[in-house]
């Protein structure tokens, strides 16, 4: 597609989408949002940018091919379900680190299943990412 | 425990990330012969584990059933995901000879272990919707598989085959929610006991959509007409992987509902399902009559074949369930090694259609008689492995004299020797039609081994079977008694003292 507009208004809300869908994805533990629909968001930043400048700007500036970000979600979220093996526990129980936990307070919680909802964001921003440039460039 | 059970599902999972890491490179095959490697062990612990303590099952994440996803194995999940392993390792060998560096580089090995996972998935779950999500990392993957390479035949039985499964996952689905809704549980065993309260009129509603969804998973009659559509279009890895496993998958889901949830009218469900194991062998094998391409042949004797297991499933006396597990697991091995057979003669004589190749018989001796062992076993011939299972079938339906069915069961059996017999004197008897050379020596050394090795290896299995049929007898015989009688399944999954 070849419009001014659409190309400067890409450059402003690729980076907005890309933060919105982190904070999404972080946001899920708890609350609504999550993994998968930030992947949904974030690949929405790169999708417009695909549409407004072509698919090989895309491409380079998401520096590696979506599948193989895919598959590295995949790995992230196997490793996430792993982690519990080294506790002696179920495979895919959350496991939790408190850095710097003091009497009363949690301190910084971080835990497998972070990494496993970041393996989910991977999955989906590289899965939607094929498809959508595979659509682009051979229809 | 639950490790034994988590071993098989992600190691598939975990050799598709690396083969694919590693794609079009040399590595990524052999990354996918390791991983079937180590799956065949995960595989055999996990059956040596549950043949001496019973079902083994593991709550995923640590979350109890019946709230948790729960993977659960007994005899039948276990022997069904060692033999997985055993097909996922012999036709990732064979791929060193059949797929074309094209192939790899679009993903091939990495597609085949995630479809391999699915299947795997599929036979530990203990959890209905889990069963759903399994059946569509399947469904995903052999689609990917079906329609790699692009060609316009393939995209054409590609579209048929996702189109028609789409819709037995969505029926699957929707039996899924009625079945929630009537009962507040997915968790299988739950299910079995909360089952109990259900209106039977609705309970057999239910049992009928799953009967739908699961019967065209499986290919029975009227519902099969997608497969024979599909299979011969791939490449040969392929459709032996599909032919060996995909169908069975849908076996395996009746069986499993069928034994553990929907037993509350067996004279009106099982009566069904026998009419529909009938009607199935008879059209698969004259189906199969009216072909001349021999992936197209194979492919009608799929679904006459699932007409067998149905049966078994059907009768539902512990004779017959052991018939069908027996079956499974014979049928697995022998369905997949023709396929791949197949694939030796296209790569031989140029073609699959029958009036387009011939002397075999004169070329490639070896060949022609790898391909009378599961060929002969599939018709029934005793001492093959095929003989003892038709033969446990049909006595257990003459046990509670259903002549009609014996009967069919029978005739069948001599149609598939006439089905066998043509592809044998036609690509193996009568001389080539051009004068083609098709002697084995025109492949490479390694090419032969990677086509003719993973054949052995599976005709070796079908000889064994059939020598020495009674310790797999036995273990048919205890895992049909699991399924008869759910109490330790069930308690197993809920964690009770038995």
């Amino acid at each position: 597609m070849n419009s001014l507009i659409l190309s400067v208004a890409t450059r402003y809300l690729t980076g907005l989408l890309l933060v919105f869908s982190i904070y999404l994805l972080l946001r899920g533990h708890n609350e609504p949002g999550g993994g998968f629909i930030g992947g949904l968001t974030g690949a929405t930043g790169f999708i417009l940018q695909a549409m407004a400048n072509g698919t090989d700007r895309a491409r380079e500036a998401l520096r590696l091919p979506p599948e193989v970000l895919a598959m590295l979600g995949l790995g992230a979220a196997l490793l996430a379900g792993l982690m519990s093996a080294l506790t002696g526990d179920a495979f895919l129980t959350g496991q939790w680190l408190f850095l710097g936990a003091e009497d009363g307070g949690k301190g910084l919680p971080l835990s497998s299943v972070l990494v496993f909802d970041i393996g989910v964001y991977l999955v989906v921003f590289g899965a939607v990412l094929t498809l959508v440039f595979e659509m682009e460039e051979h229809i | 425990m639950s490790w034994l059970l988590v071993a098989p599902l992600m190691l598939p999972f975990a050799t598709a990330i690396a083969a694919y890491l590693a794609k079009g490179r040399a590595a990524g095959r052999w990354i996918s012969i390791a991983g079937s490697a180590l799956l065949l062990v995960a595989a055999t612990l996990l059956l040596v584990e549950v043949n001496a303590q019973g079902v083994v099952a593991g709550q995923m994440g640590g979350w109890g059933a019946p709230f948790g996803i729960t993977l659960v194995a007994d005899r039948l999940s276990a022997v069904m995901v060692l033999i997985t392993a055993i097909i996922a390792l012999a036709v990732s060998v064979y791929a060193l000879a059949d797929i074309d560096t094209r192939l790899e580089q679009l993903g091939y090995h990495a597609i085949f272990n995630v479809l391999i996972a699915g299947v795997i998935g599929a036979f530990v779950t203990g959890d209905l919707f889990n069963l759903y999500v399994w059946f569509e990392v399947m469904l995903i993957a052999s689609f990917g598989l079906l329609v790699l390479g692009g060609s316009p035949e393939q995209i054409d039985g590609g579209v048929k085959y996702v189109a028609l499964n789409l819709i037995a996952t969505v029926l699957f689905l929707a039996g899924v929610g009625l079945l929630y809704g009537a009962t507040g549980t997915l968790n299988m065993a739950d299910l079995s006991r909360a089952v109990e309260g259900v209106d039977p009129g609705l309970l057999s509603v239910i049992a009928m959509m799953f009967l739908l969804a699961f019967g065209m998973k499986a290919a029975v009659f009227p519902l099969f007409f997608w497969l024979p559509a599909a299979y011969h279009t791939p490449a040969f890895s392929v459709s032996a992987v599909f032919a060996g496993l995909l169908t069975k998958v849908g076996v395996y889901a009746l069986i499993r509902c069928f034994t553990l949830i929907f037993d509350h009218d067996i004279g009106y469900t099982h009566q069904i399902l026998l009419w529909v194991a009938g009607l199935t062998m008879i059209t698969g094998v004259l189906g199969a009559a009216a072909q001349s391409d021999i992936r197209k042949i194979l492919s009608f004797h799929i679904v006459s074949q699932i007409g067998y297991m149905v049966m078994g499933l059907a009768l539902m006396t512990p004779l017959a369930l052991v018939g069908t597990v027996f079956y499974l697991v014979h049928h697995i091995v022998v369905k997949a090694n023709l396929f791949l057979i197949a694939g030796a003669v296209q790569r031989l004589a140029g073609s699959t259609e029958l009036s387009r190749i011939g002397g075999l018989y004169k070329s490639a001796p070896l060949l022609a008689l790898l391909f009378i062992i599961p060929a002969f076993s599939l018709a029934g011939f005793p001492p093959l492995s095929g003989f003892w299972a038709k033969f446990l079938l049909v006595k257990a339906a003459i046990g509670v004299e259903g002549w009609v069915i014996a009967g069919v069961a029978l005739v069948v059996g001599l149609l598939t020797i006439y089905s066998m017999t043509k592809i044998w004197a036609a690509a193996f008897w009568s001389p080539h039609p051009e004068g083609r050379d098709t002697s084995l020596s025109q492949l490479s050394a390694s090419d032969r081994r990677g086509l003719l090795l993973p054949i052995a290896g599976l005709a070796v299995i079908t000889m064994v079977i059939g020598m020495a049929p009674d310790p797999f007898a036995r273990f048919a015989e205890a895992a049909a008694a699991d399924l008869l009688d759910p109490a330790a399944y069930v308690s197993a999954v809920l964690g009770e003292e038995q």
